[in-house]
Formats: structure tokens, C-alpha cells, sequence
């Protein structure tokens, strides 16, 4: 049995089935709030989802059971007395150390929590970086959605911000630093200095080959991206992809060389080209891409898939693979994409999907 | 003392009474007071800037006030969510 947990316009949704069927919606909570994530400690079962009512402003809640009560947990807000609120939080993460979560949010801020999302801490060097004034936001914000640890080593952690790029650090969040070499934004002029071109970087999305964590994966705002130095520099390995432009991206976590991508048509026009859903899945770090879309719709379709809203479970040859799109399907395959079938539909639009049990 | 009136969940996390005696002279310093005696309230009223947040209103004495809006004694404050969605 898969629990699927989906973050949409109108609320979280608890779905359950199995690999490679349709699934049931179990439970629905938050209804009518924006939920624009959620995950399931896989330490502890603990349920913790990022809420942000249109009036009452962001807020994380946890649960053991997600038709029970939830907790409004503590610490999620900038410092009082500033010039800036935080909108969202955009991303919710298991840390290396028991109990730890990180989260991140708009404006391009990290929390961390120790006792398993209950209470929050912001973090400070992060906050308080010199070159925080001349980040730039994407079209969504100044979202810090992408947060990867390095496996065994809690000290380490690669974070993913649009558009103020990549930040590494290695010393348990102290101190922060830029990990852009190679990354090159096609929508600045050439001309720009280095200032622009080091905080105006739109980073859709960052994963770490947990296997080979010296290795991460990057869908960029133009072209898709390979780091095999841990995040200090970069290479583009979105040729023979249909576009260069999309914004979810996952690993095989048994593979090191794997990495699934949906591309959109181009940032201009922000759904599956020509009208066809296509996961694509590189086995060899890049060098090559296959179009995965057995059982997805083949034409006629325009779908527009979010950054959070593709997810798996498990590894090898029977991982999972789901993902929901901003008109209410969600797709599923458990055969590492070789084959798909609708998983759910007439959902609210879809923020974010995980799979977990 | 002002009468601070609440509906939904802000009347929940205030202990779940609707309507609430508060000092203050202005309605930003009314909703301090109110989060000081509901600490469950911190955050979804006023945000870290401390201005009401986008689409809540404020109305004293049914017209429409902002942080600064002057309250004095017997003042009825409503703290409404704006008609918005989608």
C-alpha cells in the first residue's frame, strides 16, 4: 500500500492504493486552505504540512494521524520588527540528525526544527547573509524550495533558491556559500556582472544522488544541470530533451546516474509540449534521455506540472513514480515509469505530491 | 476598554469567546494586547512587520481602520476576513 499525500489549492488530500492502480482519496484536511506541501517523517510517522491561508498568513501544522487534530507548530516567522513577512513555505525536509526537519520558504529563508517540526528555529547566517539585498525573486517568489542533505553527514546541505541560486554549506548551516559555476542564465544579458549573474539564478529544482552524494541533479529555468563536486559547479545535460524548461526532477535513489524530468514547452508557455505528457529518464547521468509515456495521455493534453508535484518511493526496477498536474490528475507508475495509469483525478490543482509507507 | 469582536478560528485560538475587552490606544496596539493574553493568535492577525496582514479588515466602530486607527473606551473593533478567494 502507497499513501499519497497532495498538497493543493483546496486543501491536503490522503490517498492510498497500490503501485500501479487507481487510488482512493482517504482523507482530506485543511479544506478550502492552500497546502503547498506535506510529508511524512519517515523516522517517526509524523505528518507535517505547510499551510498558507489566504488571511491569517503561512504556518506549519503536524499530525500523527491526518484525520485527527493538528498542531499549529511554533517559530514559523521572521524576525518581528523587520521590513519583510514570510509568505510560504515551500518545502519541508528530513534532516541527517533524529528529530531534525528543515523547511524553507519566501523569501529565501531556512528553518530548522529539532524536535520533529514542533518548534522552529530561523536560520540566522543564511538570514543575515551579506549578499541577501541583491537576491533576486523568481515568478513565484523568492522561494527556497529545494533542500538536500548529504547522507550520514549532518553538516552538509545543499539548498536550491529562486532566483538567488545554490548554497552550500558544510558546517551544520554556520556559514553559507555560493555553488553556481557552469550555471548560465539564458534570460540575462551577457554583458551583466558577475552580481546579476550570481543572485538573479532560477533554480527550479535540486536533488542529491543519495548513493553518490557528491553527485546532484538540477532542473534549471533553461536547461537541466549535472554537479559531480557537490554542488560547486556545473554542467548542462539537457540536450535531447523536447525543452529546456520544466520545473519537478527526481532520482532513482538506487541509481546515481538516473534522473526523471517533465519538460514544459518554454518558460513562455508553461505546459507539456505539443500537447503530449511525457516523463523523460536519463540512466546515464545525462548523456541521453527517453521519453517515458506508456499510459499517459498522448495528445490533446496541456498540463502544467509544479516543481513539488512529482515524487517516488522506493528504488530499482519497481520504483514509483507519481505526479499531479495544476488541473486535478495525478498519474502513477510502478515500474520506474515504463507504464502509467491515472492515479486519481477531479482533485484541486496540485502544489505538491509525496509518497510515502 | 475597547470591545475587540472576533469570528472563526481567530475566535478559537482566543479561547474561544467572540467578543474581548482590551486596552490600547490604537487598533495595532489593541491586537498586541489580544495576542499578549491569546498567545495562540500571534501571527494570524498582524505579521512580523506588525501591519494587519493583506486580506484581513479591520472596522472600529463599523468604518474601516488600519494600525494606526485611534481607540478610545467603549470603541467596537471588528476583525473580519476580506471577501477573497479563489
Amino acid at each position: 500500500m502507497t499513501e499519497l499525500l497532495l498538497g493543493t489549492k483546496k486543501g491536503l488530500f490522503v490517498l492510498e492504493g497500490e503501485p500501479g492502480t487507481g487510488f482512493e482519496v482517504k482523507t482530506r484536511a485543511f479544506a478550502g486552505e492552500p497546502v503547498e506541501y506535506a510529508m511524512r517523517d519517515s523516522r517517526t510517522g509524523r505528518l507535517v504540512a505547510a499551510v498558507t491561508s489566504a488571511f491569517y498568513g503561512p504556518k506549519i501544522f503536524y499530525a500523527d494521524d491526518p484525520a485527527g487534530e493538528w498542531e499549529q507548530a511554533s517559530g514559523i516567522a521572521l524576525p518581528e520588527g523587520g521590513d519583510e513577512a514570510l509568505e510560504r513555505i515551500w518545502v519541508i525536509t528530513e534532516g541527517e540528525e533524529p528529530q531534525t526537519l528543515y523547511a524553507g520558504g519566501d523569501p529565501g529563508v531556512l528553518f530548522e526544527s529539532r524536535d520533529g517540526g514542533a518548534t522552529w528555529e530561523l536560520n540566522r547566517a543564511l538570514w543575515d547573509h551579506p549578499t541577501r539585498p541583491d537576491w533576486q525573486p523568481g515568478g513565484g517568489g523568492l522561494c527556497l524550495h529545494s533542500i538536500v542533505p548529504w547522507p550520514g553527514d549532518p553538516d552538509r546541505l545543499a539548498l536550491g533558491i529562486s532566483a538567488a541560486g545554490v548554497w552550500l554549506t558544510d558546517d551544520g548551516g554556520s556559514t553559507w556559500r555560493q555553488g553556481n559555476e557552469g550555471l548560465v542564465a539564458g534570460y540575462l544579458p551577457e554583458e551583466a556582472p558577475e552580481t546579476e549573474t550570481s543572485t538573479s539564478l532560477c533554480i527550479h529544482h535540486l536533488e542529491r544522488a543519495p548513493r553518490r552524494p557528491e553527485r546532484l541533479f538540477m532542473q534549471f529555468h533553461g536547461g537541466v544541470y549535472r554537479s559531480d563536486d557537490a554542488g560547486e559547479s556545473w554542467t548542462n545535460i539537457g540536450a535531447g530533451l523536447p525543452s529546456d524548461f520544466g520545473f519537478p526532477l527526481v532520482l532513482d535513489p538506487a541509481d546515481p546516474d538516473s534522473a526523471y524530468v517533465i519538460p514544459l514547452a518554454a518558460d513562455t508557455d508553461r505546459v507539456t509540449p505539443e500537447g503530449r505528457v511525457r516523463v523523460h529518464e536519463t540512466r546515464d547521468a545525462g548523456v541521453s534521455w527517453t521519453a517515458r509515456g506508456d499510459g499517459l495521455p498522448g495528445e490533446n493534453a496541456y498540463l502544467t506540472v509544479l516543481r513539488q508535484a512529482l515524487a517516488t518511493r522506493g528504488e530499482g526496477e519497481t520504483l514509483e513514480l507519481y505526479f499531479g498536474t495544476t488541473t486535478g490528475e495525478v498519474f502513477g507508475s510502478g515500474d520506474a515509469g515504463a507504464s502509467w495509469l491515472d492515479a486519481a483525478n477531479h482533485l484541486p490543482p496540485v502544489y505538491s505530491v509525496k509518497a510515502s509507507r | 476598554m475597547a470591545l475587540v469582536r472576533l469570528r472563526g478560528p481567530l475566535k478559537q485560538l482566543a479561547g474561544g469567546s467572540s467578543e474581548h475587552a482590551v486596552e490600547g490606544d490604537t487598533v495595532a496596539g489593541l491586537l498586541r494586547e489580544l495576542e499578549l493574553a491569546h498567545p495562540a493568535l500571534a501571527g494570524w492577525i498582524l505579521d512580523e512587520r506588525g501591519l494587519i496582514r493583506r486580506h484581513i479588515n479591520v472596522f472600529v466602530n463599523g468604518e474601516g481602520g488600519n494600525e494606526e486607527t485611534p481607540v478610545s473606551d467603549h470603541d467596537r473593533v471588528d476583525v473580519l476576513p476580506a471577501i477573497s478567494g479563489g
